[in-house]
């Protein structure tokens, strides 16, 4: 049952349309500072486009998709209509004012100072309060994703709340913890600065209160990825879910450990005391456990379906899978990416090997190898999915769609893996020209052309998917019928009350924030003299 | 089922997910406190304290170390968002009588015929500073410390204010404009130099960084060998030092004679 068709389109398209425009600066930027580009002579240039690249990629995009793919699940999974609509119309427009207020001041070349914000460096103070207003109505989606689960527990007193709504509340309660961070680094420090009431900022401080944000937004941005794994994946291609509870349990493992894990990424960084580094890392290796199970879980799931369709053998069954379905391509493509992200995420979270790569363009192929590749190529999916239980109308060319789904992930190899290596030999991230006519780096120069050449790889396939899309806007009519889930193998009658209730994985997960994170930020805090003098963006 | 079954140790799920995450949290509390830092035999901690003290970055100053005695001036020049908005008139009228002391040099209408820099246009942030640190002794100069060394704070605002209220000599020098050397755009990455370009105009400026076109190529070319020799030293961070010292013979020829032949009015136009 899908009543709100138009709220559920409205997200959709704004965020595929921004990340059509986010996608073409990216492909850009690559090509700028590559070998085969003529170099702008503007650094100020390269650093807008990169700053609204990451704001509408990190902030913008992901958020809407699972807003809008969150608001579909409500409505299906629990099979009533969504309590809220305004507000989640109010919602969507605070993040459009919210998206626009941001990227005015960024293309005036104001506010450049990459989507991390990086103080002592600050932007025009619009910029950030356009981030604020895109968080705060993503908030208002988290609000209704609870009060819809209430209303329907309250119709359904004890009975097993669905996977996929399970999985998406546990999702907005990660996002709206893990966006307290950033918040209260724009609040607290950088707006009143920004603002012209202060004129120093303490850098360490902000540093940390970001790394809060910063490294759970990334199991957020996973969380439509993974239940599309668990709930669309096997019923698309005709299996169903090994294991539901090996499901909840995944969802719960991301809610208490993705949080208490985000000083890995100021390993470099002299104000974080050594212990809490450690703890943060030993944190941050717990979190492939709950990866490792959906693994396991999914292709179990995937097995059934091929056993189901007469696959034998020990590998035998893989060649009987549905090749030809988008879903299955799209699952096999993002495992394979996740594959390898995974394992470089495994270096990077270990104290002595990210030496070797902090800060290099190692780290920028990991984050896009993982968001770019295997979270975003199930955005793609899902849209795929949905798309005629939204538009009423069948998407015909199944054969675009595989070709649009290849083109991604090999795109992506292309893009990330010389990417990868060229932060092994040394190549600094963050950087708007390199000279490779220098002997010292001219042998990177091949590894980034290729990379740039992915980038446009990825530009063609990000524009094909666009237009499936439109094109599916007017297709033939078709019922498509009710939106379903997939069923779990033995779909469960009753649920314990820990699996089928957040309040205590939410709670361990504030817990654990708390012991990681409190000690850090209060010395911080009260340490005298540990501010700097900001760094006006554009200012003389 | 409510809440008050779930938060009990009765709750087999209560007990083992509470269980696991607080038996994680001291192992790894244990390691990274205690065993890490005494598993480092190069640091010596006087006890388990010390060394949970030392891991969980405790500001703490060693006893044994002072800083290094400071032989010469430094500038010590603040800056904030207020220093120099919004000049009045009458502000600027100040500026322009006290200049007059200043005309034998830098010229009567901020333009120099002496090889001295062209003030007209200029920053008020970079005259500010520069005017302060001629002052305090951070820089020196045989010529300019005397004129400084009586200036009131007062003097010195409105002074940058005036000669940032003139307008910029427009296309004053006339030798053929160069094309942009790779030192000026590129800088040099694998000698840690910057482009030029990037603070001081042609690509970007930066604040307290003067723009340099239509400046007295003479001129540039002293200060840059200043810097390298560590002569002049009111560089913040010594980042212009640092600048200098990296750049060959021939880049600083190179810079000089580049920026000396752009005309003024190129300047990025700002608030």
């Amino acid at each position: 049952m899908l009543a709100n068709r138009k709220l559920i389109l409205a997200h959709f398209w704004l965020a595929f349309g921004v990340f059509g425009i986010a996608l073409t600066l990216g492909a850009w930027q690559m090509f700028i500072r590559s070998p085969i580009g003529t170099w702008l002579s503007n650094p100020e240039l390269y650093y807008r486009s990169l700053t609204a690249h990451g704001t509408v990629m990190g902030y913008v995009f992901p958020t809407l998709v699972a807003m809008g793919f969150g608001y579909a699940i409500s409505e299906s999974a629990l099979e009533q209509r969504l309590v809220g609509v305004r507000w989640a119309w109010t919602g969507f427009w605070l993040i459009v004012a919210g998206a626009i207020m941001a990227m005015v001041p960024v293309v005036l070349g104001r506010a450049s100072v990459l989507y991390t914000f990086y103080p002592p460096l600050i932007g025009n103070v619009f910029y950030y309060l356009g981030v604020v207003l895109v968080v705060v109505g993503s908030w208002i989606w988290v609000a209704l994703m609870a009060i819809n689960l209430r209303v329907w527990r309250r119709a359904h007193p004890g009975a097993p709340v669905p996977l996929a709504m399970f999985a998406n509340v546990a999702g907005s309660y990660l996002w709206a913890w893990t966006a307290v961070g950033a918040a209260l680094e724009l609040l607290l420090q950088i707006i009143p600065v920004a603002a012209g009431l202060k004129a120093t900022i303490d850098a360490g401080l902000a540093r940390v209160f970001f790394s809060w944000t910063l490294h759970a937004i990334v199991y957020f941005w996973l969380m439509p990825t993974y239940i599309a794994y668990y709930t669309i994946v096997p019923r698309a291609i005709g299996g169903r879910v090994y294991s539901d509870s090996m499901a909840r349990i995944s969802f719960i493992l991301f809610l208490v450990v993705a949080m208490p894990i985000g000083m890995h990424h100021t390993f470099a960084d002299p104000q974080v005391g050594a212990g809490f580094k450690f703890i943060h890392s030993a944190f941050t290796a717990l979190v492939a456990l709950p990866t490792l199970l959906t693994v396991f879980t999914i292709c179990a799931s995937v097995e059934i379906a091929a056993r189901l369709r007469g696959g034998r053998g020990m590998f035998g069954w893989i060649r009987a899978l549905p090749w030809d379905n988008p879903m299955m391509l799209a699952l096999a493509f993002s495992f394979v990416m996740l594959g390898f992200g995974g394992a470089g995420g495994l270096i990077n979270m270990s104290y002595q090997l990210d030496a070797s790569i902090h800060n290099t363009q190692w780290i920028t192929g990991h984050f896009h190898l993982i968001f770019g590749g295997a979270i975003v190529i199930m955005y793609f999916a899902i849209a795929y999915d949905l798309w005629p239980h939204l538009t009423g109308r069948e998407l015909i060319d199944l054969r675009l769609i595989r070709t649009q789904l290849w083109l991604w992930f090999v795109g992506m190899i292309i893009t990330t893996f010389p990417w990868h290596w060229v932060g092994i030999l040394g190549m600094p991230r963050r950087m708007a020209y390199f000279d490779f006519g220098d002997p010292a780096i001219a042998p990177q120069a091949l590894s980034v052309t290729f990379s740039a050449i992915g980038g446009f790889i990825l530009l063609a396939s990000g524009i094909m998917f666009i237009v499936i899309l439109a094109r599916g806007m007017r297709a033939p009519q078709v019922d498509a019928g009710p939106y379903r889930f997939a069923l779990a193998v033995h779909q469960p009658a009753t649920v314990p009350v820990a699996l089928n209730t957040h309040a205590l994985w939410v709670a361990l997960m504030i817990v654990l924030t708390l012991t990681n994170y409190g000690y850090p930020i209060v010395t911080l805090a009260l340490t005298e003299g540990t501010s700097v003098p900001a760094v006006y963006v554009g200012a003389q | 089922m409510s809440a008050r079954d779930l938060f009990t140790f009765r709750n087999s799920h209560f007990r083992i997910g509470v269980g696991i995450t607080a038996a994680i949290l001291i192992v790894t509390a244990i390691t990274g406190f205690i065993v890490l830092p005494f598993a480092q035999h190069w640091v010596q901690f006087a006890n388990v304290w010390d060394a949970i003290c030392s891991a969980a970055g405790v500001p703490q100053r060693a006893a044994n170390v002072t800083a290094p005695e400071q032989t010469k001036r430094l500038s010590e020049v603040v800056l904030t968002s207020h220093t120099l908005s919004r000049p009045s008139q009458e502000a600027i009228g100040r500026g322009a009588t006290l200049a007059q002391r200043c005309a034998i040099c830098h010229g009567p209408t901020g333009i120099s015929r002496a090889d001295s820099p062209n003030l007209a246009g200029q920053y008020a942030a970079v005259i500010y500073k520069e005017l302060h640190d001629f002052r305090s002794g951070a820089r020196t100069n045989a010529v300019m410390s005397p004129f400084a060394v009586n200036l009131t704070d007062q003097e010195i605002a409105d002074l940058s204010n005036y000669y940032a209220y003139l307008p910029r000599p427009a296309a004053y020098h006339p030798t053929p404009q160069l094309p942009k050397p790779s030192i000026v755009i590129y800088g040099a990455p694998m000698r840690g130099i910057a482009p030029c370009g990037s603070c001081h105009g042609s690509l970007d400026n930066k604040t307290g960084s003067p723009w340099l076109e239509g400046q007295s190529e003479a001129y540039m070319k002293v200060q840059l060998h200043a810097f390298a020799s560590g002569e002049r030293r009111n560089d913040i961070s010594q980042q212009m030092r640092n600048i200098a010292r990296a750049m060959t013979p021939q880049e600083i020829e190179a810079a000089a004679a580049y920026y000396a032949s752009q005309p003024p009015d190129v300047v990025k136009a700002v608030d």
